[in-house]
């Protein structure tokens, strides 16, 4: 069955075409990630599911049942907000039950709900705290156990670990790693983190523009992306382009070499001008000049290679992509 | 700016500044309170004395008690105050949210037509008002002040709230709305706890001249029961002779309840006025 299925949506404000035909289904239990650069419409893609924002055109379903003129309440989705929008007047508990109380739940069922969820999210010790007492990152815990108390059909969080530092964003992450297989629910995850799109998603949304690019695996969008943008967006450091010309004479297309498949050869295709190293210890990061074309190499283990040397680089030709005049995924071969 | 506050000849002059601006403030008022409490004569031989054992004479304070119903203009000018403050904020912050939160048709156009309020003062509507206020019956009642305050101190309210509401998160009220809270639910428990002190700044700004206006209480409601304090207080100023006893009593009592007010809404005032460096 799917949790959440989209078809057709677009979405105006007034002339500005945000949201361009976007079709997605997202099965029971999945964790779908959608990615994109600032202002691709992640977002209003994400309050438009949640009811906040309605579609100019287009069939948004919840578990079958097409919502689009149901208020957000009786969708039964809860929302993680980036800037956590905790009620300021209300304590943890307050916060946590005051959609219960507003179904009209019966206290018992309220009262073992918030137990549980705190129980999981480690918020025992504060329930009765306002939100202005709490750290960042028991905020945002706050803010998930207020979504997991409404057993939700589906879970929608909008960029909610953006406001955290690396070490706590980690931890917040395993954290919601586990949640989703413990409690088995259907969750739509909005970031610019690649990492997070990595590790979090069954299955990754790309979108450019207001439109979705591609939809797959972490692993399928890895290896196999349908154009240049996709390819370059996913990984990190990003994928290298160059024309293909610089190779082989004649090739017009444009070629990607991940920077993790470059490697030190002796007779290797690509002849380029060390510019800038980056030791981080486990890798090293090589950036590099080929006449224009700047490249990034990324060599596994500790390498003394200094800035201004030449080196050649090699790859194996089964592991670089083509790409024709409008990024497009072309053929390896040529013809 | 750490180190220019810890300078301490800046420090003295910065307190020096403050305090010539307070007394020169502070001033009329003083001179008023003192007044208040001497006899005619003294008032006019040496108005900055203080007043001693010779001069003192509550003859001011014992005329206002006994002429007229000083109580009740009293009574009429809390009623009118307070019932305006409570239109204005009510109306205006309802106004604004609807203005700052929801997209529709002639938003921008309603936005400007409140604003222009600003611009133009209510008095140059005085005689359409007054013949709307007799067409209605309103003449002579107290009602008549408070609609009218209401629509003077609007446009300002709409505009300073409208700013303030834009602030707030459009996060917590869709959360709210997640939640299941309806719309009025997330005006007044989310939204308007957290734009208090531009309420409280909304308020000081139209109380203290409502308090003191004459204009519309001689024209719209002269009547003898509802009389506000500032048109009570005329009797005692004549064309030719004027008791000055009684007007000093009366101007010294009518500070006290603004004092009250003030002090209420003072310290949220502050945090208004300062909410945007702090934060
Ligand atoms: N209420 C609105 N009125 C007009 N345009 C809007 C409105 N909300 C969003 N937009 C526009 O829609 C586009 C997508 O915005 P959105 O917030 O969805 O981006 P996003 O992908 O979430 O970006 P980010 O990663 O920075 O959060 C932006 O170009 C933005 O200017
Ligand atoms: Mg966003």
């Amino acid at each position: 069955m799917t949790a959440l299925s989209l078809s057709n949506v677009n979405k105006s404000f007034g002339k500005v075409h945000v949201l361009k035909d976007i079709d997605l289904d997202v099965d029971e239990g999945e964790f779908v990630v959608f990615v994109g650069p600032s202002g691709c419409g992640k977002s209003t893609l994400l309050r438009v599911i949640a009811g906040l924002e309605d579609a100019s055109t287009g069939e948004i379903r919840i578990g079958g049942e097409v919502v689009n003129l149901t208020p957000p309440s009786k969708r039964g989705i809860a929302m993680v907000f980036q800037s956590y929008a905790l009620y300021p007047h209300l304590n943890v508990r307050g916060n946590m039950t005051l959609a219960l109380k507003q179904e009209g739940q019966p206290k018992p069922v309220i009262e073992e709900r918030v137990a549980k969820a705190s129980r999981m999210l480690n918020l025992e010790p504060y329930l009765d705290r306002y939100p202005s007492e709490l750290s960042g990152g028991q905020r945002q815990r706050v803010a998930i156990g207020r979504a997991i108390v409404r057993e939700p059909k589906l879970f929608l969080f909008d960029e909610p670990l953006s406001n955290l530092d690396a070490a706590l964003r980690m931890n917040t992450r395993l954290e919601i790693a586990n949640l989703h297989r413990s409690l088995g629910a259907s969750m739509v995850y909005v970031t610019h983190d690649q990492t997070e799109a990595m590790t979090l998603a069954d299955k990754i949304v790309v979108l450019r523009d207001g439109r979705v690019e591609q939809i797959g695996s972490p692993m399928e969008l890895y290896n196999n992306p349908v154009n240049q943008f996709v390819a370059g967006f996913l990984g990190s450091p990003s994928m290298n382009f160059f024309p293909a010309g610089l190779i082989e004479d004649g090739d017009n297309r444009t070629m990607g070499v991940r920077p993790e498949d470059l490697f030190l050869a002796d007779d290797g295709a690509i002849m380029a001008r060390v510019s800038h190293v980056e030791n981080l210890g486990g890798d090293t990061n090589v950036v590099a000049h080929m006449g224009d074309h700047q490249i990034t190499a990324r060599l596994f283990g500790q390498h003394s290679i200094e800035a201004g040397e030449s080196l050649r680089f090699g790859f194996d030709p089964a592991r670089v992509y083509h790409f024709d005049q409008n990024g497009m995924r072309a053929p390896n071969f040529q013809g | 700016m750490n180190q220019a506050r810890s300078n301490p000849l800046n420090i003295a002059l910065m307190h020096g500044a403050l305090v010539l601006y307070t007394l020169i403030a502070l001033f009329p008022v003083f001179v008023i309170l003192i007044n208040s409490f001497k006899d005619r004569r003294s008032i006019f031989r040496e108005p900055l004395a203080l007043p001693d054992s010779e001069s003192f004479s509550t003859i001011g304070y014992e005329t206002v008690m006994r002429q007229g119903d000083f109580f009740l203009y009293f009574q009429n000018s809390m009623i009118v105050t307070v019932g305006s403050l409570f239109f204005i904020l009510l109306f205006g912050a309802m106004a604004a949210y609807a203005l700052s939160e929801y997209r529709f048709r002639g938003n921008m156009l309603m936005g400007l037509y409140l604003a222009l309020g600003i611009m133009i003062p209510i008095r140059i509507g005085t005689v359409a008002i007054l013949e709307m206020m007799v067409a209605t019956g309103l003449v002579n009642t107290l009602w008549a002040l408070i609609l009218v305050y209401t629509a003077q101190g609007l446009p300002l309210a709409v505009f300073i709230l409208g700013e303030f509401m834009r602030q707030v998160s459009d996060d917590l009220k869709n959360a709210g709305r997640i939640d299941g809270l309806s719309e009025y639910t997330i005006f007044f428990r989310l939204v308007l706890p957290l734009v208090r002190p531009a309420m409280a700044t909304v308020a000081v700004f139209n109380m203290i001249p409502i308090w003191n206006d004459l204009w519309f209480p001689l024209i719209l409601a002269p009547a003898e029961e509802t009389k506000t304090l500032t048109l009570g207080s005329q009797v005692f100023i004549g064309q030719f002779v004027t008791d000055w006893n009684a007007v000093l009593s009366a101007l010294s009592m009518a500070i006290l309840p603004v004092l009250v007010l003030y002090a209420i809404f003072s310290r949220q005032l502050i945090r208004g006025i300062t909410s945007g460096a702090v934060k």
